[in-house]
């Protein structure tokens, strides 16, 4: 093999798969175009838009500015992975409730960004509208937007996405 | 982009060795800036050499009272940071001012430091630039420049350093930690990015293999009174048109102590000096922020179509000092 190809493993959505890449393929472009998993959408390709975001390791990461050889032994869940059982997650559902589509080329990294979100915010992670850092503020809308400006929706579905999100998080939050 | 060799670093010594030892190899961070270049025909290295995977990935307590933070903590993960929170928020607001929370959990903190300018002629590899190309001539000086310097520029380059991480560190005189091949060196953050000068080609004062390690803040009591603004075209997720990062130490009325660095003003992270040096032992009032933000832009030289920044700056500079000193501050 040349020094400009490696053989990587990547578990993707629960399978393992191996492959030899060429080392300037993305992370984005190995998974669709090589592993034809096509959850992750190429938007900008210069991670502007957020719509190849997956969970690298269980967190949030847009893809297309990733190579593929760097992430060699990771584990990728996708969009179409957080399903289990054939069962929706709890965010696909609440998508669907809320109208928080129209094309749906944006949802898929919608769908992972906001799962990496509400496990940030679990952790107690502080954004740039909370009023104090030292704080871990509560999910209300404004910080919702602001967690998911990395995410943009060319249908300018937002109003319906925050919607789907808040009720997902109020679900998430202790009861009191 | 050209086809690259991809080595991930063992160790930090020979991680250096063999960056030094070739012109056209390159440390990777996170990616976020150094894929997109080589995406967009800036950046062309024939060898990645992989650091994210060195044991640089810790925020640790100094015997000072100061933190060190490794090159591999992520943007996200500095932020988040109990301690970094507790005593330095104006540094965790500046990295969650900046890029996206996906991004965030990517980027590195050297990969920050180092990232390049966001001129769009730099990035259109179909207009001159010399910092891409020196003695190419500068696209920005007969194109838009809403995005460009008000300080410090030169005929060479117009360009300002798009990092909101560089300006709290600037503000907080971090001292930035560098291996190379001799052995290590340090840096102070204000002292890493440079004026263009006759070179735009150069950014900071680092040479080619010379690996940024760590980041140490200097214990600093009052810098938990401090604070980051940001002003830019949308609410979130764009660059600067003006930061602000400051830390005020106020007491009986008066002004004892006080840190100021301006973002997307200049080629550099611009430490306010001379703003710090009008304020300090006078009255913490409206007026005396004023007149010291006044001393600062006193020199600026705004281009035609940021002109507007000189205001949104003093602006900024005040109300971020007012919110310090507490809104009732005469
Ligand atoms: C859409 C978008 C929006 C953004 N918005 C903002 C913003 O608002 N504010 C902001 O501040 N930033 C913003 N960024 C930039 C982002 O913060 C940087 O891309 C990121 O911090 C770079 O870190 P990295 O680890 O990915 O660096 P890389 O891309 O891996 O590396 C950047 C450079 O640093 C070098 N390097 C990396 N690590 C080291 C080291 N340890 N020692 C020596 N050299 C090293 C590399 O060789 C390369 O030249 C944005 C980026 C994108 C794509
Ligand atoms: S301002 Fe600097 S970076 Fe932009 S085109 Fe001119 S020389 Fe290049
Ligand atoms: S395709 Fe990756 S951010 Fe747009
Ligand atoms: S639903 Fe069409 S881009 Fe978001």
């Amino acid at each position: 093999m040349a020094d400009t190809e490696s053989e990587i493993t990547l578990l993707v959505d629960g399978v393992r798969r191996s492959l030899a890449v060429d080392n300037r393929v993305t992370l984005l472009d190995a998974l669709r175009d090589r592993l034809g998993v096509t959850s992750p959408k190429k938007g900008c390709d210069h991670g502007q838009c957020g719509a190849c975001t997956v969970l690298l390791d269980g967190r949030r990461v847009t893809t297309c500015l990733t190579f593929a050889v760097a992430c060699d032994g990771a584990e990728v869940t996708t969009s179409a992975g957080l399903a289990t059982d054939g069962r929706l997650h709890p965010l696909h559902q609440a998508f669907l409730d809320h109208d928080g589509f129209q094309c749906g080329y944006c949802t898929p990294g919608q769908i992972c960004s906001a799962a990496g979100l509400l496990d940030e915010a679990g952790a107690g992670w502080p954004s740039a509208v909370t009023a104090d850092v030292r704080t871990a503020p509560a999910l209300d809308e404004e910080e919702i937007r602001e967690r998911m400006s990395g995410n943009l929706c060319r249908c300018g579905a937002y109003v319906n996405i925050v919607a789907a999100i808040s009720e997902v998080a109020a679900k998430a939050e202790p009861a009191p | 982009m050209i086809p690259f060799d991809y080595r991930r670093a063992d160790d930090v010594d020979s991680a250096v060795a063999t960056v030094t030892g070739n012109p056209r190899a390159a440390f990777l961070g996170g990616g976020t800036n150094l894929v997109d270049h080589m995406k967009l025909g800036i950046a062309e290295p024939e060898l990645l050499v992989d650091v994210t995977g060195l044991p640089l990935d810790r925020v640790e307590e100094l015997p000072d009272g100061g933190l060190r933070i490794g090159t591999n903590v992520r943007n996200s993960d500095l932020a988040a940071h109990p301690l970094v929170r507790e005593r330095y928020p104006v540094l965790a607001q500046a990295v969650l001012a900046g890029a996206s929370g996906q991004l965030r959990n990517l980027a590195t903190t050297g990969g920050n430091l180092l990232q390049r300018t966001r001129c769009v002629y730099f990035q259109d590899v179909t207009t001159p630039c010399n910092k891409r190309t020196p003695g190419e001539g500068c696209a920005a000086l007969h194109g838009y420049t809403r995005y460009h310097a008000v300080l410090g520029a030169s005929p060479h380059c117009v360009a300002v350093h798009p990092s909101d991480l560089a300006v709290a560190l600037t503000a907080l005189d971090a001292v930035v930690r560098v291996r190379r091949a001799d052995g290590e060196r340090t840096v102070r953050a204000s002292a890493l990015h440079r004026l263009p000068g006759a070179h735009a080609e150069r950014d900071t004062v680092l040479e080619h293999g010379e690996l940024i390690t760590a980041v140490d803040l200097p214990p600093l009591r009052f810098a938990a009174n401090s604070r980051y603004r940001k002003a830019r075209d949308r609410a979130s997720y764009a660059f600067a048109l003006v930061s602000v990062a400051a830390a005020l130490d106020v007491a009986d009325g008066r002004v004892r102590d006080v840190r100021l660095a301006l973002g997307g003003v200049a080629h550099k992270p611009w430490h306010a000096t001379l703003a710090e040096h009008a304020m300090r032992g006078g009255p913490a009032t409206v007026d005396a922020f004023q007149a010291a933000a006044d001393a600062e832009l006193a020199e600026a030289e705004p281009l035609p179509d940021n002109g507007f920044k000189l205001k949104l700056a003093r602006n900024m500079i005040v109300s971020a000092l007012r919110g310090l000193a507490g809104e009732d501050a005469p």
